[in-house]
C-alpha cells in the first residue's frame, strides 16, 4: 500500500476531492444543497453508503466475475441505499420526507460507483472502507460549503435558523431566489473548483489540445 | 508440506473442489456469484424493511394526526398527539351523497388505497386537480365543542402542483363556508418557492376566508393580484411559484366543488350532519 490510512482519509478532502477534482456526484450536489439540513443528512448517507459498499465489494473482489462486475457493485450499493432510506423513514421521518427522492438517487451517485470501480476492486477491505469514508467526507465538505451559501443568501437561514430576516417575514433581506434553484449550485461549484485550483495549481488539468501557431502567408 | 496438498492444488477433487478452482470469469461461477449475491442482498433488504415497518407506520400516522391538529389550530407540542387526537371524530364520508357511511371502519379506512381500488373509486374525465382517480369515500374529521355541537370539520384534499401531488387538509368552521385553515402534509415542491406552501405566514392567509358568496357560488381563488372586490374570497399566490399556486387553486376549487365536498357542505349547512 502506497498510501497510509491517514492519507486515505484526508486526501479526498482537498487534494483529490470527488467533486472538485474528480468532478463526480455533481448531479446530487445540485439537488440537495438548497437547505443545509438536507445537505448534511445526504452527506452522512453518502459517506455511509460509499464506505460500506467499498468494504463489501472489496471483500468479495476476487470472486467477482469481471463480465458482471458493474451489476454486482450496483446490487450491493442499491441494497445499502434502500437500507439507509428505510432507517431514515423509521428514525428521522421529518427529514426523510424531503430526502427520500434523493436518497434513492445515491444508487446512481457517480462517487459511490467510481470508488467501487477505481479503488475497492483493487484494494483490501479496510483501505477501501477508509477510502469510502474519505470520499464521502470530501463530498460532504463541498456540499456543506455550497449549502451554506445557498441557504444563507437564498432563504436567509442556516440549518433553518433565521440569520437574515427576509422581507417575506417582515425583515429587511430580499432573498436571492435563484440560489434556491439547482442551476445556482453549478456557478457555486464552478467558483469553488476555480478557488481550489488557484490555491493548488497542480490540480489544473493539462489541455487535451494544443494551440498551434500558423504562420502568416 | 505434505504431498497430498500439492496433489490437491494441481488437481482439485470432488464437485465443490472443481467448482472452487474455476476462474472467476467462468460461466458457472458467474451464475453462482450473481444468484448468491441477489439472494443475500434481497434477504437483507427485506429483513430491514419488515423490521422497520411498524415504526414507519407509527411515524406516518403520527405525522398525519399532527397535521390534523395543526390545521384545526389545537396543536400543542407538549401534549401527547394520540391523546389530543382523541378529541376528533373520524367518519367515512360518501362524497356523492354527502352523508356518512358505516360500510367501513373510519379508524382503519385508507383514503389513498380506496382511490386506487376500482370498486371504491372513479376515473375522472374532468380532472383540474390532476389526480386521475377519485375515491368515492374519504375520511373526514369532526371537532365538537364542549356542548357537543360541531365546531370544525377537517376535510382531506389533494391535487397536483408543479412536481408532486400535494396532500393536505382544509379546516372549515361549523357553517361550512368559513375557512379556518389549510395545510399540506406531503408534497415535493421546490424548496424556497413552491414549498412555501408550508410557510406559516402564507397558511395564515387562509384564516377567515370564505368559500362561496351569498348565492352559494364557489368564489375562493388563489391568484396573484388582489381583486377590487371580494377580498374575503382571495388568497394571494406564492411569489415565484406560479404553477404550485395554480395547483393549489385548482385542487381547492375541485374539492370544494360539486365533484368534491359540495353535497356534504350542503348537508352541513342544513344541519343534517
Amino acid at each position: 500500500m502506497a498510501q497510509t490510512k491517514r492519507e486515505l482519509l484526508v486526501d479526498p478532502m482537498v487534494d483529490n476531492n470527488p467533486i472538485t477534482l474528480q468532478v463526480l456526484g455533481i448531479c446530487s450536489a445540485l439537488a440537495v444543497t438548497s437547505s443545509l439540513q438536507v445537505a448534511f443528512v445526504m452527506s452522512i448517507a453518502v459517506t455511509l453508503v460509499t464506505a460500506f459498499s467499498s468494504m463489501f465489494i472489496s471483500m468479495i473482489r476476487n470472486q467477482i466475475p469481471s463480465s458482471i462486475r458493474i451489476i454486482v457493485q450496483m446490487v450491493i450499493i442499491a441494497s445499502l441505499v434502500i437500507m439507509v432510506d428505510q432507517v431514515l423513514k423509521a428514525y428521522a421521518f421529518e427529514i426523510s420526507k424531503t430526502l427520500s427522492v434523493f436518497v434513492g438517487l445515491i444508487i446512481t451517485n457517480c462517487i459511490v460507483m467510481g470508488r467501487a470501480e477505481a479503488f475497492a476492486m483493487k484494494n483490501p477491505p479496510v483501505a477501501s472502507f477508509l477510502d469510502g469514508v474519505g470520499n464521502g467526507l470530501g463530498y460532504g465538505l463541498i456540499l456543506m460549503m455550497v449549502g451554506v451559501i445557498r441557504e444563507l443568501f437564498g432563504a436567509g437561514t442556516l440549518f433553518g435558523v433565521t440569520i437574515l430576516e427576509t422581507v417575506n417575514n417582515g425583515g429587511w433581506y430580499v432573498p436571492n431566489g435563484m440560489l434556491l434553484l439547482p442551476p445556482s449550485a453549478f456557478f457555486i461549484i464552478g467558483l469553488i473548483i476555480w478557488a481550489f485550483r488557484t490555491i493548488k495549481p497542480e490540480q489544473v488539468e493539462e489541455r487535451e489540445y494544443k494551440i498551434q501557431t500558423v504562420e502568416a502567408h | 508440506m505434505s504431498e497430498d496438498q500439492n496433489v490437491q492444488n494441481t488437481a482439485p477433487k470432488g464437485a465443490i473442489g472443481r467448482f472452487l478452482a474455476m476462474p472467476a470469469d467462468s460461466l458457472p461461477k458467474t451464475l453462482f456469484v450473481a444468484v448468491t449475491l441477489c439472494l443475500i442482498a434481497s434477504m437483507i433488504v427485506s429483513a430491514v424493511a419488515v423490521a422497520l415497518r411498524p415504526m414507519q407506520e407509527v411515524n406516518k400516522l403520527k405525522d398525519k394526526q399532527v397535521n390534523i391538529l395543526q390545521v384545526a389550530g389545537v396543536y400543542d407540542p407538549n401534549v401527547d398527539v394520540v391523546e389530543a387526537f382523541a378529541a376528533f371524530e373520524p367518519h367515512v364520508l360518501e362524497l356523492e351523497t354527502g352523508e356518512f357511511t358505516d360500510q367501513f371502519d373510519a379508524k382503519t379506512f385508507d383514503d389513498r388505497a380506496a382511490a386506487d381500488d376500482p370498486a371504491t373509486s372513479v376515473a375522472l374525465t374532468d380532472d383540474p386537480a390532476g389526480i386521475a382517480r377519485k375515491s368515492k369515500f374519504v375520511t373526514v374529521y369532526l371537532l365538537r365543542d364542549d356542548a357537543g355541537a360541531i365546531d370544525k370539520v377537517i376535510l382531506p384534499i389533494h391535487g397536483y402542483g408543479l412536481w408532486s401531488t400535494l396532500y393536505g387538509f382544509i379546516a372549515l368552521e361549523e357553517n361550512g363556508n368559513d375557512i379556518y385553515g389549510l395545510q399540506f402534509y406531503s408534497h415535493a415542491e421546490t424548496p424556497g418557492l413552491g414549498a412555501e406552501v408550508d410557510n406559516p405566514r402564507w397558511k395564515a392567509l387562509w384564516r377567515d376566508k370564505k368559500l362561496a358568496d351569498e348565492d352559494g357560488l364557489l368564489q375562493i381563488t388563489v391568484a396573484k393580484a388582489a381583486p377590487a372586490a371580494g377580498a374575503e374570497f382571495h388568497v394571494d399566490a406564492l411569489a415565484g411559484a406560479t404553477l404550485t399556486s395554480r395547483g393549489v387553486d385548482n385542487l381547492v376549487k375541485f374539492w370544494m366543488g360539486e365533484a368534491g365536498f359540495a353535497p356534504f357542505l350542503t348537508n352541513l349547512k342544513a344541519g343534517e350532519i
